[in-house]
């Protein structure tokens, strides 16, 4: 589908904004929004360019940034840090060669920190595109990730 | 025909790199030989709440997790377990403090104890995509007497008379908030389940939600038949995919059976229900910042009053109940005030559900009375501290909770808990701390998440929880001074006083009570001791970390 498809596909009602917003970003293979789908958005909904970019640019799951084809997003809430969440934050920045916010060079990875993502019995937590990883310890953290790239092509 | 058993099968990534597939062809296959299959249902879920453990298996009603398990455990568990009875103790999950927890809590009946007494006796036991099966267990019993034999006037009186008290945190009595919204003028009136859930340690609305969607929808068209409301929103936090898909699954199903759409059941009363995605902001779950969202903008909350009771959605009069105070309404609805009244305390009636996290043994989520202590929630359930570990402190509520003494063990966990003591039971997390956590350290995570989460759209609390993060880490890093311990306490009241909404008021409470019965460890931090040996009192290090979360933070 084009953007333009992908826009049209939800009523033209301002309530609808995230939800189109999360089937723009979805469609997306660098997991963002870029201008002129903000642009194709707005004149959608009839709303002002910069009214769509601040609503994108004020929830974390959007990005205005492109970033890699899997973002990775470690909690750092209370009880995962508790949990030994500072440890996975520091090994998964050194694995992946990245600080926080920033896309590694091959593209596949975009590093984030996240607050509680609700899976906070399995701490310390993190979620790579959806999917839920708990219990996490450095060996576990490497595989999870090595096992991410086996998976490309 | 409605199953027996229900066994969940852990299908996330891992456990299906694990084998999980393989696993379920060969216990399929094992229960058509047995001819169980129609007793003894598999469902899958991809969030069982155990991670990293191979091939995993949830066994309700018995409640048994099994782990790492391999295609030829199969015919093992169904002979042994399902046929005879007794649960394979070898394949449990788990360390051996946990295995010996779960089998002494399945003889002592805890798990039946705890289960399932009001919100919680559907999950695990019903298909979460069956209509058929909620409606075995008296689903829209409730919707369907009231519709059909009931009045608006009725159902609002027997909600008020249960007593029923908000579960989203403030603790709200259910029936006055309907009440309100019943009676404001106007003829556009919205219901709205609050699930956004995002307060640190809290995952209970994502179960009932995943285990037991129908439930929600059939208490949101009761709350609409009481206020006259005829449209409903289910707000849910967007990485709640699961719980998304199940609504929606839910609300289709409902819809082509007649419990919602126009004419429920034939009757005058409509009510149609959709479900908001949320993309990412804590703030979000605040009510009027969920609207705000929900209208399609910025979540930043909106002063009050008025309350959204009167002008919520679009102007509207709304209600905004959390997804567990729903959750009561059909069964309280059902069996009558008097016997929702029958469970907890006079000004706390019912149940609640606790979450019992961090260093204990058995992490989890469980629904006890209110009159339950907090000893019984940490040693009972939780099955005590991990590794003969001794307790140290624990934060009551979720991260906007107070942070407590082993001394408030016995308190009972009603929604008055610790009231005189400057707590809040909030959203029922407990975060259980043993002698290894530094509290100096715990209390700068606290403020570091809100300074994370403020919308930045008012200055005591952008500006506040800024200057929160730095003063706590001097404590880190040992260039705080004696009088830094009640400047942490005077911005944070200032911030109480003077921000627009609850956000900003709620560094104050763990602060406070962390001051309060922690002040010593604040006091030795100045003096470069760190007890649990966590703060390395490395300046330039915490500096970086503290430069990695304001980029992380900025993009
Ligand atoms: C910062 C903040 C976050 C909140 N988050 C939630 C939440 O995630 N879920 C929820 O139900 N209530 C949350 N609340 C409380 C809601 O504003 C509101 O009181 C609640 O949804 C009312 O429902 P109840 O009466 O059923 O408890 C939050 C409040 C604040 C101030
Ligand atoms: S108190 Fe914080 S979260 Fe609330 S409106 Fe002000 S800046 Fe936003
Ligand atoms: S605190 Fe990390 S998932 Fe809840
Ligand atoms: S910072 Fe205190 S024990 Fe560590």
């Amino acid at each position: 589908m084009t953007t333009r498809q992908i826009v049209r596909s939800l009523e033209p009602t301002q309530d609808n904004l995230l939800a189109i917003l999360h089937r723009v970003q979805n469609d997306s293979t660098r997991n963002f929004l870029d201008e002129p789908e903000i642009r194709e958005v707005a004149d959608y909904l009839e709303l002002p360019y910069s009214f769509v970019y601040g609503v994108a640019t004020f929830y974390s799951m959007f990005s205005v940034q492109p970033r890699g084809r899997h973002v990775v997003r470690v909690c750092a809430s209370p009880p995962c840090h508790l949990m030994g969440g500072r440890t996975i934050r520091d090994e998964l920045r050194e694995y992946l060669g990245v600080e926080f916010g920033d896309t590694t060079e091959d593209g596949l990875f975009t590093l984030e920190m996240s607050s509680c993502l609700g899976t906070c019995g399995i701490a310390p937590a993190m979620m790579i595109d959806g999917e839920i990883y708990g219990n996490l310890d450095g060996v576990r953290l490497r595989e999870i990730i090595d096992r991410k790239r086996r998976e490309e092509p | 025909m409605i199953p027996l058993m229900h066994v969940i099968l852990d299908v996330s990534e891992e456990a299906v790199k694990a084998g999980a597939r393989e696993f379920q062809e060969v216990l399929e296959a094992k229960l058509r030989k047995e001819f169980l299959s129609e007793d003894v249902r598999i469902l899958e879920s991809a969030n069982l709440g155990v991670s990293g453990r191979g091939v995993c298996l949830l066994v309700y009603p018995d409640e048994v997790y099994y782990g790492n398990l391999k295609p030829g455990d199969a015919a093992r568990i169904v002979e042994q377990h399902f046929i005879n009875g007794k649960p394979v103790e070898e394949l449990f999950l788990g360390s051996p403090e946990t295995r010996r927890l779960m089998e002494w809590r399945r003889k002592e009946g805890i798990i039946k104890k705890g289960r399932g007494r009001v919100v919680l006796d559907n999950v695990g036991a019903v298909d979460p995509e069956s209509l058929s099966e909620y409606r075995s267990r008296d689903g829209f019993k409730a919707l369907e007497e009231a519709v059909r034999n009931g009045t608006p006037e009725g159902v609002l009186e027997t909600v008020k008379e249960s007593g029923l008290r908000g579960r989203g945190g403030a603790g709200f009595p259910t029936g006055m908030k309907w009440e309100a919204v019943k009676d404001a003028p106007g003829d556009r009136k919205y219901v709205i389940c609050n699930a956004d859930e995002g307060e640190p340690g809290t995952f209970k609305d994502r179960i009932l939600l995943e285990g037991d969607p129908f439930r929600i929808l059939e208490a949101m068209a009761l709350a609409g038949y009481a206020t006259g409301a005829r449209e409903g929103f289910v707000y849910v936090r967007g990485e709640y995919r699961t719980s998304i898909d199940r609504l929606e699954n839910a609300i289709r199903l409902s819809r082509d059976a007649g419990y919602l759409g126009p004419n429920v059941l034939g009757s005058s009363f409509s009510f149609e229900v959709k479900v908001k995605e949320g993309a990412g902001a804590y703030i979000c779950g605040e009510e009027t910042a969920l609207i705000e969202s929900l209208e399609g903008k910025r979540g930043t909350p909106r002063l009050k009053p008025p309350y959204p009771t009167t002008e919520g959605l679009w102007g509207r009069p709304t209600v905004v109940n959390n997804v567990e105070t729903l959750a009561n309404v059909p069964p309280i609805l059902r069996n009558g005030a008097a016997w929702f009244r029958q469970f907890g305390t006079e000004r706390s009636p019912g149940t609640k559900i606790y979450l019992i996290i961090g260093h204990v043994v058995s992490p989890g989520l469980v629904e006890m009375e209110t009159t339950t202590s907090l000893r019984e929630l940490i040693y009972g359930f939780g099955g005590g501290i991990r590794g003969r570990r001794r307790l140290k402190a624990v934060q009551v509520g979720g991260s906007s909770g107070g942070i407590f003494d082993p001394s408030v063990l016995d308190e009972a966990m009603h929604f008055d808990a610790l009231k005189e003591k400057g707590g809040i039971l909030g959203s029922g997390s407990m975060l259980v701390m043993d002698e290894t956590t530094c509290i100096v350290d715990m209390v700068h995570g606290i403020l570091n998440f809100f300074l994370h989460e403020s919308c930045g759209s008012c200055v005591p609390c952008r500006i506040g929880n800024e200057r929160l993060v730095r003063a706590v880490n001097g404590f880190r890093t040992g260039s705080a001074r004696m009088s830094d311990i009640d400047l942490l306490e005077e911005i944070a009241s200032a911030m109480k006083v003077a921000s627009y909404c609850a956000l900003g008021q709620s560094p104050y409470l763990p602060l406070a009570t962390a001051i309060r019965y922690f002040r010593e460890e604040f006091a030795e931090h100045v003096n470069g001791k760190c007890r649990a040996g966590v703060c390395r009192f490395n300046v330039l290090k915490e500096r970086q970390e503290a430069q990695r979360w304001m980029l992380a933070m900025s993009r």
